[in-house]
């Protein structure tokens, strides 16, 4: 039970606010100290799985110059103005056509982008773009309201539709585990049962967006109605 | 033998980082000249010589970083705010070609990521089939730079400087993701998982067929979120719960218990902070305040497929 403390130090530093690294580091040596390792034994693991995860910093670094340069010669607004034109266009149907385009993807085992690579640069600033083309200039609240979604509108395309026609990533750990464990499955059926989930966040996607359509709708009215101008 | 290595890209990065370094330490005016210069440094010497280290050597680096942090040794110049006029009229003069190199990256990406796995003989290949996406936006970065170069007339001295200043505003959260991921790594060592599996099968009563799906699914939900990794979570809480419940005990199919049981993980890596790369570096990355802005967006997102997923499970494990 004592081993649980780590997730106590951790659950406490986000909600304190206090350093998450600190948090985060404390609770990796203290959960490790409990569990019986020295604290070198606790530095080498630290090391390696540190060295190992390079892979999740590596997209942002270097995308870094690229978007750094394009965002200085105006892409965000570049972004905006495209989709200004097309008068269909709300906040809510750019991210789910972005949502459905990196699902549809994403099922072949391909990713098109990142946080840093298209939501930065292109899909937030569309977004942005075609609310503000329909309600003329948005709050800040309403501005970061149109990021968060966009934020989740990739990881939810992202998350659901792994590896559902080419098993790449999700599905081989799980036939390995499933080997490990002396349990036989299918690698086809591992990869097919994601299907349902898979068309299940295109509606779940479809609703928020809308609701997120008709939340900036309403912020718009409501700003209106206060303004005395 | 592989001609493009993952582990190239990685120096590619290092040595950005250590350019990064140098241009802080070289500017007087930085309010945090020494301690940033070191943190970049350390950083850089990570990413082109990790593999080469003692990891005991990397793990006291780390920790000696994370206190530079903790003493508040780290951060950026203050902010100089765009130029929107500038950057608009440049929007308006350069055109759609502006958008060119942004949306040549994906589709590169796809691209290459697509011939990078079929294009392996006997024993060479160009890239490791296993490495092909993340090699081939690595390649799409560099191809992206060159046709930015070209569309913006910019010396390559331009980028660069960018690239830093954005990159000291996301400061010592960029190493978030992998602090996140070693925290997770030594719970795992240290058995943390197997501690709250056996705490849900004793509280619960999984032998009740849709009681064994409920928990399996919630401590899948809930080992992702302390974790920040559903991979992680997903042998713990399969072998705590679902093979010795809902397969061996109520005799359901294995394929669908962890198809369903990996998606309802995911469900977790929405709600959690511990998912640094996916919910907090984008709140920064999109300069969004409320760094929960993201989660928040996501909880009715989650909720909504976490119970597709129990149901679909519920309906379907114990039938086919």
């Amino acid at each position: 039970m004592l081993k649980l403390l780590g997730i106590l130090i951790v659950a406490v530093g986000f909600a304190l606010r206090l350093n998450t690294l600190l948090s985060v580091l404390a609770a990796g040596i203290i959960t490790g100290l409990i569990a019986g390792f020295s604290l070198n034994e606790i530095m080498t693991m630290l090391g390696s799985f540190f060295i190992e995860n390079r892979f999740m910093t590596l997209p942002v670094i270097l995308m870094m110059p690229v978007i750094g340069l394009l965002e200085k010669h105006g892409l965000q607004e570049r972004a905006a103005i495209l989709i200004r034109g097309a008068g269909a266009a709300t906040a809510g149907r750019v991210l789910m056509l972005y949502q459905t385009i990196r699902e549809g993807t994403s099922m072949l085992g391909l990713s098109i982008g990142n946080h840093a690579s298209m939501v930065r640069p292109l899909i937030a600033p569309m977004a942005e773009g075609a609310a503000a083309a329909r309600h003329g200039d948005l709050s800040d609240e309403q501005v970061m309201m149109i990021r968060a979604h966009s934020a989740a509108s990739e990881n939810i395309g992202n998350f659901f539709a792994d590896d559902i026609l080419v098993a790449v990533g999700p599905v081989l750990l799980m036939k390995g585990f499933f080997d490990v464990a002396g349990v036989p499955v299918e690698l086809l059926h591992l990869a097919w049962w994601g299907l349902p989930t898979a068309l299940w966040v295109l509606a779940v996607g479809w609703w928020r967006n809308h609701v997120l359509d008709q939340k900036l709708k309403q912020m718009t009215a409501g700003f209106n109605i206060n303004d005395p101008a | 033998m592989t001609l493009l290595e993952l582990e190239h890209f990685f120096i590619l990065a290092g040595l950005y980082l250590l350019f990064t370094a140098v241009q802080v330490l070289r500017d007087h005016r930085h309010p945090h000249r020494i301690g940033s210069g070191l943190f970049w440094g350390l950083l850089a010497i990570l990413f082109i010589a990790g593999p080469y280290l003692p990891p005991v050597a990397v793990g006291y680096t780390v920790t000696f970083m994370v206190a530079l942090t903790a003493f508040k040794q780290v951060g950026a110049k203050k902010a100089v705010a765009p130029d929107h006029h500038a950057r608009h009229q440049s929007a308006i003069a350069l055109g759609n070609r502006l958008l060119l190199p942004a949306i040549g990256i994906p589709v590169i990406v796809i691209a290459g990521s697509w011939l990078f796995r079929r294009l392996s003989f006997d024993n060479w290949s160009i890239v490791d089939p296993g490495q092909a996406t993340q090699v081939a936006l690595g390649l799409a970065t560099l191809v992206g730079l060159v046709l930015a170069l070209r569309v913006c007339r910019s010396p390559l001295s331009e980028p660069f400087n960018e690239g830093t200043r954005l990159i000291e505003i996301l400061g010592w959260t960029l190493l978030l993701p992998q602090m996140l991921a070693a925290l997770g790594g030594i719970f795992g060592q240290a058995g943390v998982g197997d501690v709250v599996a056996d705490l849900v099968a004793a509280i619960l009563p999984v032998e009740i067929p849709l009681i064994a799906v409920v928990a399996y699914c919630a401590a899948m939900a809930l080992f992702t979120m302390i974790m920040g990794n559903a991979f992680a979570a997903f042998p713990v809480v399969t072998l705590g719960i679902g093979i010795p419940f809902i397969v061996n005990t109520h005799g359901g199919n294995p394929a669908i218990m962890g198809a369903l049981g990996m998606l309802s993980g995911y469900c977790g890596t929405l709600l959690t902070p511990m998912a640094a790369n996916f919910n907090l570096v984008p709140a920064l990355l999109l300069e969004i305040p409320d760094k929960n802005a993201v989660i928040r967006a996501q909880v009715p997102m989650s909720a909504a497929i976490w119970v597709f997923n129990v149901l679909v499970m519920y309906l379907c494990v114990y039938r086919f």
